[in-house]
């Protein structure tokens, strides 16, 4: 089976991705295949920090828990709070109305810590 | 240890199944998804492969003799071909599985058919065959009984197929005349020309069939029945909705010791009978129990899982959870555990601590689902 992985996303070996235009943070295609049926998330707030490499969330799907993982560190200055009612939508559209948090992030140099598309694409094959 | 795999593993793997170790054998948890899977099944049919299962054979003179002391429910009620749930429970009265007792008729259809010769067949769950047949045998020679036990489970699949529409599909499939069968009767009948034992079961709620084969034919019974095919995933979810138990989780010898009466299952106790684990379930009779299992809706978001806590009003722990999902019938979270008896009432508001934060939820006795029993 493949995967998408949009080229212009920073991903996290634990599948987390991050647009570093716009500083939105969500799971990979990959991370929502694997965790199956999603049917609650819990984010932070608007305003909270958030640290790279910290959870900062907790995604279940019908088979387990799991933490969602910072990318970044930074200030959260959006939540989708459409996840909360229709968390189905990161099973449907992981890198669009799926997303999670939109971070201000506090260090750009952290992105070169997360692995480009090409190099994630290899993690998951 | 290397996994067990059911007859049935190279088809699930060509479906692209996902597996998971369950109680030491490879089985598939997911061939779409739970939540399509779970629908199939309340809506349309579904077939399961169940070959985790075990079975049991017992035979000779002292076969029903045998059976009785072993298992808490009456078997000479039996008739051929009828089943019957009932519990296995140690000298304290702690269930060490359940299980589904068939009593077989005097003679097989065909050579290789299951159960053949056999006086009763039992299905313990998965992993526990070779414990069950060890009981069975060295509680045959302490008591001196003329039997023989059999763990035929290596040689036997099962599927189950379960759904509004299982029955026309079951009976499509099979020569048998299964549209004649009560809920927990059996008959041999053959489906894709191969012997097997149909009976009237289930793990679902749902009308529908669990059918035992020879492993070898696996794949032709399995490929007779056009349906959903299911995963273990969706098979917890639909029993979670009706609130049946499952071992090692809602009941465990070892890590949730709990009596029949504790689990909601005290009508499988028989106390005319003389069993293992009689006197201490007589004792409990009398005396009460001071938990029992109830299932619960959280009244807020969140999903209940193994192992939290309950709590009352004041924050003190009244009892734990045992099972939990998010039922995807309903699309509320439900979940099923062990309460002090105070706290059992239908409507009953207690706090279920999901990662700390106590949620509110009320006691529902289940099913979770109207329209069921």
């Amino acid at each position: 089976m493949s995967f998408d992985v949009p080229m212009n996303l920073y991903y996290r070996e634990s599948h987390e991705w991050i647009d570093p235009e716009t500083g939105r943070i969500g799971l990979s295609d990959y991370a929502q295949d694997e965790l199956g049926d999603i049917v609650f998330v819990e984010l932070p707030s608007v305003g909270d920090e958030i640290e790279a490499g910290e959870d900062f969330g907790v995604v279940e799907s019908i088979k387990a828990v799991s933490d969602i993982y910072a990318p970044v560190s930074g200030e959260v200055t959006d939540v989708n709070e459409r996840v909360f009612d229709e968390p189905e939508l990161l099973n449907e559209d992981p890198y669009g109305d799926g997303w999670l948090v939109e971070v201000d992030a506090a260090d750009e140099g952290e992105l070169e810590d997360l692995h480009s598309g090409s190099e994630y694409s290899d993690q998951i094959e | 240890m290397a996994l067990r795999t059911p007859p049935l593993h190279d088809r699930h793997e060509a479906l692209d199944a996902s597996f998971t170790d369950f109680g030491g054998w490879d089985m598939p948890v997911e061939f779409d998804s739970i939540r399509a899977e779970h629908e199939a099944v309340r809506t349309a049919a579904g077939i399961f492969d169940v070959s985790h299962m075990g079975e049991v054979e017992v035979s000779g003179p002292d076969a029903e003799a045998l059976m009785q002391r072993l298992t808490t429910n009456d078997v000479t009620e039996l008739d051929p071909g009828d089943a019957q749930y009932s519990m296995i429970t140690d000298d304290r009265g702690v269930i060490l599985d359940d299980t589904v007792v068939y009593r077989m008729p005097a003679s097989a259809p065909a050579p290789d058919a299951p159960g053949t010769d056999a006086t009763f067949m039992f299905v313990p769950n998965a992993g526990h065959d070779a414990q069950m047949h060890e009981r069975w045998t060295s509680h045959a020679e302490t008591w001196g009984l003329d039997v023989e036990v059999a763990n035929v489970t290596d040689d036997l699949g099962m599927v189950a197929v379960q759904g509004p529409d299982a029955n026309a599909l079951v009976a499509d499939a099979t020569d048998a005349d299964v549209h004649d069968l009560g809920r927990f009767e059996a008959t041999y009948g053959t489906v894709a020309g191969t012997p097997t034992w149909i009976a009237r079961t289930g793990y679902t709620g749902e009308p529908g069939f669990e059918i035992v084969f020879p492993a070898a034919d696996g794949v032709a019974v399995w490929d007779a029945f056009d349906c959903q095919p299911c995963g273990l995933g969706a098979r917890d979810t639909l029993r979670l909705e009706m609130g049946f138990l499952l071992s090692g989780q809602d009941f465990d010898p070892e890590d949730e010791p709990r009596t029949p009466y504790e689990a909601g299952v005290g009508f499988t106790v028989d106390l005319d009978t003389e069993f293992v684990g009689r006197d201490a379930l007589e004792r409990q009779a009398e005396e009460g129990v001071e938990e029992e299992f109830v299932g619960f809706v959280l009244n807020e978001r969140g999903v209940p899982r193994h192992g939290y806590e309950i709590r009352n009003a004041d924050g003190d722990q009244i009892g734990t959870v045992t099972s939990g999902t998010m039922s995807p019938t309903l699309g509320e979270p439900i979940g099923l555990g062990y309460v002090g008896t105070t706290f059992t009432e239908d409507g009953e508001t207690v706090r279920v601590v999901v990662r700390g934060e106590g949620k509110a939820a009320t006691i529902t006795t289940p099913p979770f689902l109207e329209g069921y029993q």
